[in-house]
């Protein structure tokens, strides 16, 4: 019966999704939680400075500097990989329904899907023009 | 006061925000962004930062197991995040133009209508609705499921509800939230879809437009990994926990309280961006 196969195949779609969402949050909480611990061992006694508005450096906003601050383990490079997993979950879900629509062959939910997913990547790229 | 004693008391706070977003399903950031700015006098910028990697925190967090209970309709949450997205990037580049004094105000303003929507008492509606073409080609029309078992609806209203998700997207991106309100309205409201299937389904969403914004933040420098760990660990796993009471808790009086708490916050927030001090 294949109304019962597509039924099936579209719950066994959502829990895989559901999964995946669980685990990227799992995986970024692990990694915000260990560079959270190796900050406040490091710099607890500082003093916060979130009252003026600096930005931040190189190293903690782009891909590349976030990785190489991990590999030298500098604790705010290691809490950013975290958080930059955390924003690539919710983008991997787009692209996992992006083939799960393929297999589908449902074309209008594909050009769907696709628009999104530039959008994020386009976001994830700095958003400029 | 030192990082440590700032680290453990914002943690604390977000715990508590995200378990009252959770429930009334307004999402943490409306709480956590005006203590934030007000209480710890963190820089706006800051504060919408953290506040939205935290809300992909929460929001995939609560997903996980809401799609599992088949509520969720991922067609019209794919769909929509067509408008929710653009308008995120959008906010996002906004942010970073307009000035904090003016975000402070736009985010009370925001803040009133989201605490009227929250103490506003929910009901199903049932149905005549007459069969929407464009609804049909995009295959939104679906069942969710009911004591009596899988009961069906229809969506209507497509292009009005597309609209407003582009508002609730833009608000996401300029404000840091996940607009959680903006986007039930959308759904419940204009496009007919029932209750539970709109909340469930915006909670789905929330996280892509977030992330929409979020990689917009990152880029500028506007997520501080200092003041942003507290706030994620402490929104998810405030939310967690109030997911897991959601069945047994008194939610039309968390509603009120909450409801209350916010509008607070909304006149202070208005009132420090109108006298510039945000």
């Amino acid at each position: 019966m294949p109304e019962t196969d597509a039924a099936l195949s579209e719950q066994r779609l959502k829990a895989f999704l559901g999964n995946l969402l669980r685990a990227g949050v799992i995986v970024a909480g692990v990694i915000v939680m260990l560079g959270g611990a190796l900050y406040l061992i490091r710099h607890g006694d500082a003093t916060p400075e979130y009252r003026i508005f600096r930005g931040e450096p190189v190293e903690l906003k782009t891909v590349g500097g976030i990785i190489s601050g991990v590999i030298s383990l500098r604790a705010r490079a290691i809490i950013q990989l975290g958080l930059l997993l955390l924003i690539f979950t919710p983008v991997a879900r787009v692209a996992l329904s992006l083939y799960a629509f393929a297999v589908q062959r449902d074309r209008v939910y594909v050009a769907v899907t696709l628009f999104v997913l530039g959008i994020l990547i386009f976001s994830l790229a700095g958003g400029r023009v | 006061m030192n990082i440590f004693d700032a680290s453990t008391l914002i943690f604390l706070i977000s715990i508590s925000a995200g378990f009252l977003g959770a429930i009334t399903g307004l999402g943490g950031g409306v709480v956590i962004i005006p203590v934030l700015t007000i209480l710890f006098g963190v820089d706006i910028r800051y504060a919408i930062g953290a506040s939205l990697v935290s809300v992909i925190a929460t929001s995939s967090g609560a997903a996980a197991a809401y799609v599992k209970e088949g509520f969720t309709n991922i067609r019209i949450g794919m769909f929509l995040e067509i408008a929710t997205t653009l308008g995120a990037l959008v906010g996002a580049v906004l942010a970073t133009i307009v000035s904090t004094s003016a975000i402070a105000v736009i985010f009370g303003i925001v803040l009133v209508y989201s605490a009227g929507q929250s103490i506003q008492p929910r009901r199903e509606r049932s149905g005549d609705i007459r069969p929407d073409k464009l609804a049909q080609m995009l295959r939104m029309n679906s069942t969710y499921p009911s004591p009596e078992g899988a009961k069906a609806y229809f969506v209507e209203r497509i292009p009005g509800g597309l609209g407003i998700m582009m508002t609730a997207g833009i608000l996401s991106g300029l404000l840091g939230t996940g607009s959680g309100a903006f986007k039930v309205l959308a759904m419940d409201q204009v496009m007919r879809i029932p209750f539970k299937v709109s909340t469930t389904t915006s909670n789905f969403m929330i996280g892509v437009t977030a992330a929409a914004s979020a990689g917009v933040y990152l880029n500028r420098g506007y997520v501080d990994p200092g003041l942003a760990m507290p706030v994620m660990l402490g929104a998810l796993l405030g939310s967690l926990l109030g997911t897991k009471v959601l069945v047994r808790a008194p939610v039309q009086r968390l509603r009120m309280v909450f409801g209350v708490v916010i509008l607070v916050l909304a006149i202070e927030m208005i009132y420090n961006g109108i006298t510039g001090s945000i």
